[in-house]
């Protein structure tokens, strides 16, 4: 079966999530292109989304609707290509207006997961669980052809254990989408040994075809994003640890999110970013690392007590950022979390500029991450930011040296660990999934005489 | 033709250009309608004279109301600009961006054929209503919709203009034009930083060069220009009076603050068909022939002109059409800065279309009150030298695709 004869009956599995219904976006405007282009004539397409919870799937029609109409509108250009035949279609609103109905004839929402059955291909997006994810396979094992591909968009889990263990038989690889899977143009490709050639072949294609910069990385637990996240969000923990018995928990959470946003010239703070992924969700990678990885304590009992403590991060469903080890006003953090009193304490001026002032002033050179992002001269401007804070001797350049230097160890053991082929592709996966200005394997840590 | 009577313009104003590049503009936060953008000007216009009672007539141009605005019949919206409107005669006039230009030429009509001594003309679009690409089929009416629209870009006039870039980068040399092309783009912001109504305003970008610079991508725009080749989508009004020696005397405007519009023309094309040579705007030439003739002036005599730039290889076209130099010269004459506030034949000071903003429908308004504002030593920081031997300004208003021409030549009144 070709590429083009795959794309003409697509299933979506746990679509109605916040990864999987990116998916379905993506995937609903790609065969939409193919339907009304030169190959799709006399081709008959269906993409049928399914998720466990019902009302979640109302919400999935409004949001493909919505986001079908901004995708259309971002590409008129070759919308208009793509009707030129319609001489009933004129203007770009009329244009933008069809192919959003025409778009949105495709799905087909379901609870059932029976209803993957004829699915050329299956993309899974559900809870990060081994044991479900094996109950899953194991069903659409039985219910799909022998011909049917599987992409999972795990984050952590071994893609071969999968295949082995349910026995797809090679038709299984790792797509590992980055949050939102609309906008972010990074994707994971985790293959294994026993991988069909041709669906790594089609991979990439189809990588493509949603417009995705494919990053490849080998089957081992937390692959490279998750990787290097993981651990650099341990050792931010361990930093909080470390500070909490000099400052207090609240007061070493401030510090060491502060300078692994600013001194780093990071988008967010460590924390804001694990409260962004979830603290569940980290919880439940590291988990997975923990198991599947020998040699390395991948725990966190700070973690688990915030779990217990109902602390959990992530996004309500209108995307506004839960309270996590900090909470938020308008995406801001105003406070942070008290471990020992279980409440939040409001960011003021009274106790930060006290702990501002124990880190000293930020070097020469700083500008914020914001300001930087689209700079063309941005690699120049962080080279000598970096050689500003090794030169200087405060304890935010101390924490953010450290940092670095802890930050390019685990990007150098991913590639020890053969889970990146190269440097390249470590920080290829940080500077295009995670938003920072320079890869994790870099020389800012280091003085120029020690660099070799 | 010569002038059978004097005509004077006077009591200039307009609004800001508000669109991308104002501080005061967030395009998910309610703006004001198209009636406070005619009610602004027109007050203004009318806080400038003792008595609104002497207004005999108005005149408001509009390109798109209806659509932009779900709104017709705008000449019944001016009498909300000061209830001493009522029952005046008010005509709405349309020539896509030239509807200001024939807002101001219509008033003229008026004050020779002795049916008004004070005209007030307006000019208003109000555009920021829908998003570019919605925009884009909005202002795609300046064309032929019936042989043009179906086959015709997404961004279908900036895409008219970028084949004319192309037809330009052919002849003369990619280098030579797209140098041109950038210096326009620079002279445009440099001219709209030095005016606080303009849309650019605020912008203080050190590199512009840079910007100029960019590289078309055709898979999101055209092919041959970038976003900062392209005029501004703005909100905005202007407005003026348009008067006789009577009318002067009526409205208490004394004659060094009016300026006499010594020759005027307008041309237009057939709209169903595409230019002969794309490398000049041959309706507009003849606009501005027309006009020198009934001033008796040549191009040398001018001491600045603005003109139309709703794309900045439109203002070399422009700049050539002018006739200050000849077929292909344009592009080194503004390469040389020979249209700076200091060169040879200043050009668009408040930042033309590009940088001052482009409300289509008022902006042929908006270029004569800048013509007004120089002549009559009003224009502050963009202010130029009126040489007393080349005391003329000339304005140029174009509407589509060099279909719909009105021209002006203008000196201070009593000079």
């Amino acid at each position: 079966m070709d590429l083009a004869q795959r794309y003409t009956d697509v299933g979506v599995i746990g679509a109605a999530g916040k990864m999987g219904s990116g998916i379905a976006l993506l995937l609903c405007q790609q065969m939409t292109h193919r339907r009304l282009g030169p190959d799709g004539k006399g081709r008959r397409f269906k993409l049928t989304l399914m998720d466990v919870n019902d009302a979640a799937l109302d919400g999935l029609q409004s949001y493909l609707a919505s986001q079908l109409k901004r995708m259309a509108e971002k590409s008129t250009i070759l919308l208009r290509g793509l009707y030129a035949d319609r001489k009933d279609l004129v203007e770009n609103g009329e244009i933008i207006d069809a192919f959003v109905a025409d778009a949105l004839a495709l799905p087909r929402f379901t609870t059932d997961l029976g209803a993957m059955k004829g699915a050329h291909m299956v993309f899974e997006a559900i809870a990060e669980n081994i044991d479900l994810k094996k109950k899953v396979y194991g069903e659409l094992k039985n219910l799909c052809g022998p011909e049917t591909w599987f992409f999972t968009n795990t984050s952590s889990i071994p893609i071969s254990l999968l295949d082995r263990e349910v026995g797809l038989g090679g038709r299984i690889v790792g797509y590992h989408f980055y949050n939102p899977p609309a906008v972010q143009k990074l994707l994971e490709l985790i293959t294994g040994p026993d991988t069909q050639s041709d669906l790594i072949e089609a991979s990439k294609q189809i990588a493509s075809d949603l417009r995705k910069k494919v990053i490849p990385a080998n089957d081992i637990a937390g692959f490279i994003g998750n990787g290097h996240f993981i651990r650099d969000g341990l050792y931010g923990i361990s930093e909080l640890e470390r500070l909490t018995g000099e400052h207090g928990f609240p007061e070493a959470a401030y510090l060491v999110n502060h300078v692994s946003q600013d001194w780093l010239i990071r988008p967010m703070g460590i924390f804001q970013l694990i409260d962004y992924v979830g603290v569940d969700v980290f919880q439940c990678i590291l988990g997975v690392m923990n198991r599947f990885i020998d040699g390395e304590d991948l725990h966190s009992t700070l973690i688990d007590a915030l779990m217990d403590k109902g602390v959990r991060g992530g996004q309500n469903p209108d995307g506004s950022q839960k309270d996590g080890f900090f909470r938020y006003e308008k995406g801001r953090p105003v406070a942070v979390y008290s471990l020992d009193e279980g409440k939040y304490q409001p960011l003021d001026d009274s106790w930060t500029g006290k702990l501002d002032g124990l880190l000293g002033t930020l070097p020469e050179g700083y500008v914020p991450w914001k300001g930087l992002a689209r700079d063309p001269g941005k690699n120049e401007k962080l080279a000598a930011y970096f050689a500003n804070l090794r030169a200087t001797d405060t304890l935010g350049s101390s924490l953010a040296t450290s940092y670095l230097k802890r930050s390019k160890e685990i990007g150098e053991n991913l590639i020890k660990s053969g889970v990146a082929a190269n440097a390249e592709d470590v920080n290829g996966v940080l500077l295009n999934g995670f938003f920072h200005l320079y890869g994790p394997i870099n020389d800012y840590a280091a003085d120029p005489q020690t660099v070799h | 033709m010569q002038m059978r009577r004097k005509v004077y313009l006077a009591a200039g104003t307009y609004t800001v250009s508000l669109g991308t590049g104002r501080k005061e503009f967030h395009p998910r936060k309610p703006r004001p309608g198209i009636e406070h953008y005619m009610q602004e000007a027109g007050r203004a216009v009318i806080s400038k004279i003792p008595d609104v009672n002497v207004i005999d007539e108005c005149v408001v141009g509009n390109f798109m109301a209806a659509r932009f605005n779900r709104q017709g019949n705008l000449a019944s919206l001016m009498p909300t600009i000061d209830p001493a409107l009522v029952y005046k005669p008010c005509t709405r006039v349309e020539g896509a961006c030239g509807s200001g230009g024939l807002s101001i030429f219509t008033g003229i009509k008026s004050i020779l054929a002795e049916t008004a001594d004070v005209v007030l003309s307006l000019g208003v679009e109000v555009q920021n209503t829908v998003k570019a690409i919605y925009g884009a089929d909005v202002l795609a009416g300046a064309g032929h919709y019936a042989s043009q629209r179906k086959n015709g870009h997404a961004y279908f006039f900036p895409s008219m203009f970028s084949d004319r870039a192309g037809a330009a980068f052919e002849k003369f040399g990619h280098e030579k034009v797209r140098r041109a092309m950038t210096q326009w783009y620079v002279n445009a912001v440099e001219g709209a930083r030095r005016c606080p109504e303009a849309q650019e305003y605020h912008n203080t970008v050190e590199d512009l060069h840079a910007i100029g610079n960019t590289p078309p991508n055709p898979k999101v725009f055209v092919d041959h220009l970038n976003f900062s080749d392209c005029s501004k989508v703005s909100d905005g009004a202007a407005a003026l009076l348009v008067l006789s020696e009577e009318g002067l005397k009526k409205t208490a405007i004394a004659a060094k603050d009016a300026v006499e519009v010594v020759g005027f023309g307008t041309s237009v094309a057939d709209l169903t068909k595409q230019p002969e040579d794309p490398t000049q705007a041959d309706t507009s030439q003849s606009a501005v022939g027309k006009a020198y003739e009934m001033a008796g002036i040549h191009a040398k005599d001018l001491a600045f002109a603005e003109v139309h730039d709703c794309f900045s290889i439109t203002g070399i076209l422009m700049a050539e059409a002018t006739g200050i130099c000849g077929h292909g010269e344009g592009y080194d004459f503004i390469s040389e800065g020979r249209t700076k506030l200091d060169g040879d034949l200043p050009m668009n000071l408040s930042g033309g279309l590009i940088g001052h903003g482009h409300y289509t429908g008022g902006t042929g308004v908006r270029e004569t009150v800048d013509s007004w504002k120089q002549l009559t030593g009003r224009a502050g920081d963009f202010q130029v030298k009126v040489p007393s031997d080349r005391p003329y300004g000339l304005m140029i208003s174009m509407g589509g695709n060099d279909k719909t021409v009105v021209t002006l030549v203008m000196q201070q009144a009593g000079s």
